[in-house]
């Protein structure tokens, strides 16, 4: 399948990117991982008259620890940071970004191209809402940095002009005694998920002392299960706890009925990914190592 | 919207030699492969990002060729399938696949032996868990999979021993 005709042209650094946006106009964009655009291309869903490639720029696939936070570039691509050591050492990333699609697309999919594209599927999203998250958009001569929640508006679509970009992606570590799972329902490795749930907290002593939890898939955008967080914060975790903040997490749930399932079994499925994922957090905020996986229908 | 846009300069490496050629923008590798290289052992499945016949490394990375453009592709080094064998012995990986009945058609296999190789350069001494990971972007719609698992197993002890150079 051949997409629509276009210019192309090689962007040398993310200032000339940024320059070349603006000067050619709505009917250009920018090529990064390609991931999401080049299949819409093909498809003619998108169409752009001009396409800026990113991937020739040096020094924008990067993974830098300063200051207490993690500063991913534009083109850090998921793989990178699937096999980074020190990411590993905040185990919900490492769970994301080993998580999504297959090899080949994490080999070439960026965490920038992600949080652009704010797919209400995609993971990143999903899991930098648990944590502190935020995306720094440059123009030709000036730049911003959005807190995540600021950052995306709806189904794709992003507080991004169309001259701006994205240039980095700063994701703060947590504080000690601190563990977060992500997991998603998959029907096959190289698909969206049909729901996922990300959970991030800290305990002190047995109590759970903050607590955040993300829905993925069942939104426009991903959604904070706000009930489910107070039904833990504070609260020594019980198994019988876990289950009304599942059932909080339910009820936050908007999801569609589509191919991937109905509604209702959408919700089921968000709440029970809830509990796992509740769990796993929990162990690995008690220092354990634990394995997470998403769950393959 | 521009009929044809103009045509842009690359050079290509693909399995060790280069080739200097000039594509239009919208070409996406595995034609630029298939057609202009006329390496048609690449193969083109679903051409949605999902089934990874075409997959190929680029600059030692599986990559899905029908979702990179051939013009990304300027000044990288691409291994196909027709890169395995070495004068005219078969590479561990092929012959596995044949030894080990990892193939009935064949239309998936050499996407999927690109994706071992990934796999194997990596890591050595992979288990089941991990071989099913690397290959979850390949389908294969004939074999159901056990035996490709047993190739690549077998690939692994033959790549681990001395006698395997490369
Ligand atoms: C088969 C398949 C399965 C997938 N499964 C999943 C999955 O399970 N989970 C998941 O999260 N994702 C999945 N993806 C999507 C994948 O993660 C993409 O890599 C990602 O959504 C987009 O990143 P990209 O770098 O490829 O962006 P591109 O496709 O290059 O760009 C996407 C959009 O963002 C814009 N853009 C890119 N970079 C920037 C920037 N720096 N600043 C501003 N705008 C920018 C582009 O102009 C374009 O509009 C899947 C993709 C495929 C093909
Ligand atoms: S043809 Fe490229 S993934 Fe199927
Ligand atoms: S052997 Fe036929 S698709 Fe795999």
């Amino acid at each position: 399948m051949y997409p629509r005709a276009f210019s192309y042209h090689r962007a040398s650094s993310l200032k000339d990117a940024a320059t070349l946006l603006s000067q050619l106009g709505e009917g250009a964009k920018l090529l990064a991982g390609g991931q999401s655009l080049i299949p819409l291309m093909k498809l003619r869903f998108a169409n752009p008259v001009h396409l800026v490639d990113l991937n020739f720029i040096s020094g924008t696939s990067y993974i830098r620890e300063q200051d207490g936070a993690f500063r991913f570039g534009p083109l850090t691509r998921h793989a990178e940071i699937e096999k980074s050591a020190s990411v590993a050492r905040v185990p919900i990333l490492h769970d994301c970004a080993a998580g999504i699609a297959d090899v080949q697309v994490r080999n070439r999919g960026t965490i920038g191209g992600s949080l652009a594209e704010a797919d209400p599927s995609g993971d990143w999203a999903t899991v930098l809402l648990t944590l502190s998250c935020e995306v720094r958009c440059a123009v030709q001569s000036s730049d911003r940095t959005l807190k995540l929640t600021e950052f995306l508006k709806d189904a794709f679509t992003t507080a991004l002009a169309p001259d701006e970009l994205v240039s980095e992606v700063i994701v703060k570590v947590p504080p000690e005694n601190s563990g977060g799972a992500y997991i998603a329902f998959k029907r096959t490795a190289p698909v969206y998920p049909t729901a996922s749930a990300a959970v991030q907290l800290t305990v002190e002593g047995d109590r759970c002392k903050d607590i955040t939890i993300a829905l993925g898939c069942v939104g426009l955008l991903p959604i904070r299960a706000r009930e489910g967080e107070a039904a833990l914060r504070g609260q020594q975790i019980t198994p019988k706890l876990i289950a009304s903040a599942a059932d909080a997490a339910r009820a936050a749930a908007d999801p569609q009925s589509d191919m991937r399932g109905s509604a209702d079994y959408k919700r089921q499925l968000v709440g029970a990914l809830v509990k796992r994922a509740t769990e796993a957090a929990l162990r690995r905020a008690r220092g354990q190592q634990v394995e997470v996986s998403h769950i393959y229908a | 919207m521009p009929e044809a846009a103009p045509g842009v300069s690359i050079q290509v490496r693909v399995n060790g030699k280069l080739h200097p050629r000039e594509v239009e923008p919208r070409k996406l590798l595995v034609e630029f492969i298939r057609e202009d290289l006329e390496l048609t052992g690449t193969h083109i499945g679903c051409d949605t990002t999902y089934c990874g016949a075409c997959t190929v490394l680029m600059n030692g990375a599986a990559v899905k060729s029908c979702t990179v453009f051939a013009v990304q592709a300027d000044g990288a080094e691409i291994t196909t399938v027709e890169g395995l064998a070495k004068n005219g012995d078969l590479h561990p990986i092929q012959k596995a696949f044949g030894d080990c009945y990892g193939l009935q058609c064949g239309y998936c296999t050499p996407g999927l032996m690109i994706s071992a190789l990934q796999l194997l350069k990596d890591n050595p001494t992979p288990n089941r868990e991990q071989i099913r990971k690397a290959i979850a972007g390949n389908t294969c719609r004939c074999t159901g999979y056990q035996n490709i698992f047993k190739a690549i197993e077998n690939a692994a002890t033959t790549m681990r021993s001395p006698s395997h150079a490369d």
